[in-house]
């Protein structure tokens, strides 16, 4: 079965299709909630601010289709933003509630390093998992974001990249993952986390 | 630890590569794709394409390409040129780019800066500057460095900041094509006022020149053109060189 990549709005979704396309993993573009059911892993994208993202996926209805596939065990992979919009909520310009998935909140860097943090960063795992596999520990990733996770449970951390501070790049909470930088935009090691996404059953 | 960035930047004509060749114009250099491949193993972070396609019509030639090196290039690239409406902007995201680079437009119309990155977010917006020494300071030029637009550098890139650009495309007139070094000087002023990233261009001409650009400089990622064209270095070198003075690459 195909992998659902959720399109409400925010941002260019056809890179990721082409990162899927490239490597023969079937995948659709899906804009319902009552579509998402047909699918065996759900991805979910995101570029921009935190709010608009997260009113655009409730203005669509699909959260509740998404907390209720997550529930069904289905796997489940935030990027980017996406991946900010699982923790429980986000000081992006206000305090926002996110989907509540991984428990954590969403903060701005604040140190006096130059925001965006825009380029290749390594990744440090700190936990084996069926999402890494075969890539190399410290392998370079392509992230561009001003806002990150900050985990209420340390269990969450898969991989954790250093920027001024350490921040989680990788989580995972049961079936649900979560990925800060664009795997889509990462070369090799990107295209081989969102293949071993591609092979992880429900 | 981040990494500093070493961006190869392809000029774009009618869907072709083309390179200058001194006194007699533009020679055609290949298929984008094909140089992007080479760029992409020796393993630049990211890719520039400067449409100078000089009619509207063939525009849509860049389009194309963009779709093209979207399918099979899984590394961040901006498409500059020509880009002057949300709606340009937005042609061009569709078909792939990350990023869209404005010069001269967003000095005709600074909002498409503010706009441009309500829209698209201020990862999607490069604004490009064109600068040359004036005396004591630095002026902003416009059309491919001919028309002074009257603004000073520095001003400008605290503008360009405050309307939410996401990155600096900071090219020296003085020193492009010089083959002498990047203006170390505007670059680590424009840098070190700034909290967005700052790419250094223009000059670039030996390896202790990128090295000089990303330390003095302070810049947070160096754009070539020439050197990679012609084959002076490939980007490997270049980073090999850098690793081996302890700044960080990939």
């Amino acid at each position: 079965m195909p992998t659902a990549i959720i399109d409400y709005n925010v941002g260019n979704l056809g890179n990721l299709k082409n990162a899927l396309d490239a490597q023969n993993i079937p995948n659709t573009i899906v804009r319902r909630p009552e579509e998402l059911r047909g699918y065996a892993r759900i991805i979910l994208p995101g570029v921009g601010a935190f709010a608009p993202a997260v009113d655009h996926l409730r203005q669509a209805e699909l959260e509740a289709a998404v907390l209720e596939r997550v529930g069904a065990g289905v796997p489940f992979l935030g990027v980017c933003v996406g991946m900010q919009l699982l923790f429980d909520q986000s000081e992006e310009d206000g305090l926002h509630r996110g989907l509540g998935l991984v428990p954590g909140r969403v903060v701005r860097f604040s140190h006096g390093l130059k925001i965006p943090h825009i380029g290749w960063n390594a990744v440090a795992f700190r936990q084996e998992d069926p999402l890494l596999a075969g890539i190399a520990d410290g392998s370079h990733f392509y992230f561009v974001h001003s806002y990150h996770g900050v985990l209420a449970d340390p269990a969450c951390l898969l991989g954790e990249t250093h920027y001024g501070i350490p921040f989680p790049a990788i989580v995972r909470r049961g079936n649900v993952w979560g990925v800060q930088f664009h795997p889509e935009k990462s070369q090799n090691p990107g295209l081989r986390l969102l293949k071993n996404f591609s092979e992880i059953q429900g | 630890m981040l990494t500093k960035r070493i961006i190869p930047c392809l000029d774009i004509k009618d869907g072709r590569v083309v390179k200058g060749v001194s006194f007699t114009g533009l020679k055609d250099a290949g298929d984008p794709v094909e140089l992007a491949r080479r760029y992409n193993e020796q393993s630049a972070d990211e890719l520039v394409f400067l449409d100078i396609t000089a009619s509207h019509e063939n525009r849509k030639l860049t389009l194309d390409l963009s779709a093209r090196l979207a399918r099979e290039l899984f590394i961040p690239f901006t498409i500059g040129g020509g880009i002057s409406t949300l709606d340009d902007i937005h042609r061009i995201v569709t078909a792939g780019a990350d990023k869209i680079s404005i010069n001269t437009a967003a000095i005709q119309n600074p909002d498409l800066i503010s706009q441009g990155a309500k829209r698209f977010g201020s990862q999607c917006i490069v604004v490009a500057m064109d600068v040359k020494r004036e005396g004591d300071h630095w002026g902003v030029y416009t059309h491919g460095g001919r028309k002074p637009a009257g603004l000073n550098a520095e001003t400008w890139a605290k503008e360009v900041q405050e309307r939410g650009a996401g990155e600096i495309l900071l090219t020296s007139m003085d020193q492009d094509g010089q083959k002498t070094g990047f203006d170390l000087e505007i670059t680590s002023r424009i840098s070190g006022a700034l909290s967005i990233p700052v790419i250094a261009s223009g000059g670039g001409g030996t390896l202790e020149h990128f090295h000089q650009a990303l330390t003095i400089g302070k810049a947070d990622a160096v754009l070539a053109a020439s050197v990679f064209h012609y084959g002076t270095y490939t980007v490997s070198q270049v980073k090999e060189y850098l690793r081996e003075r302890g700044v960080p690459v990939r």
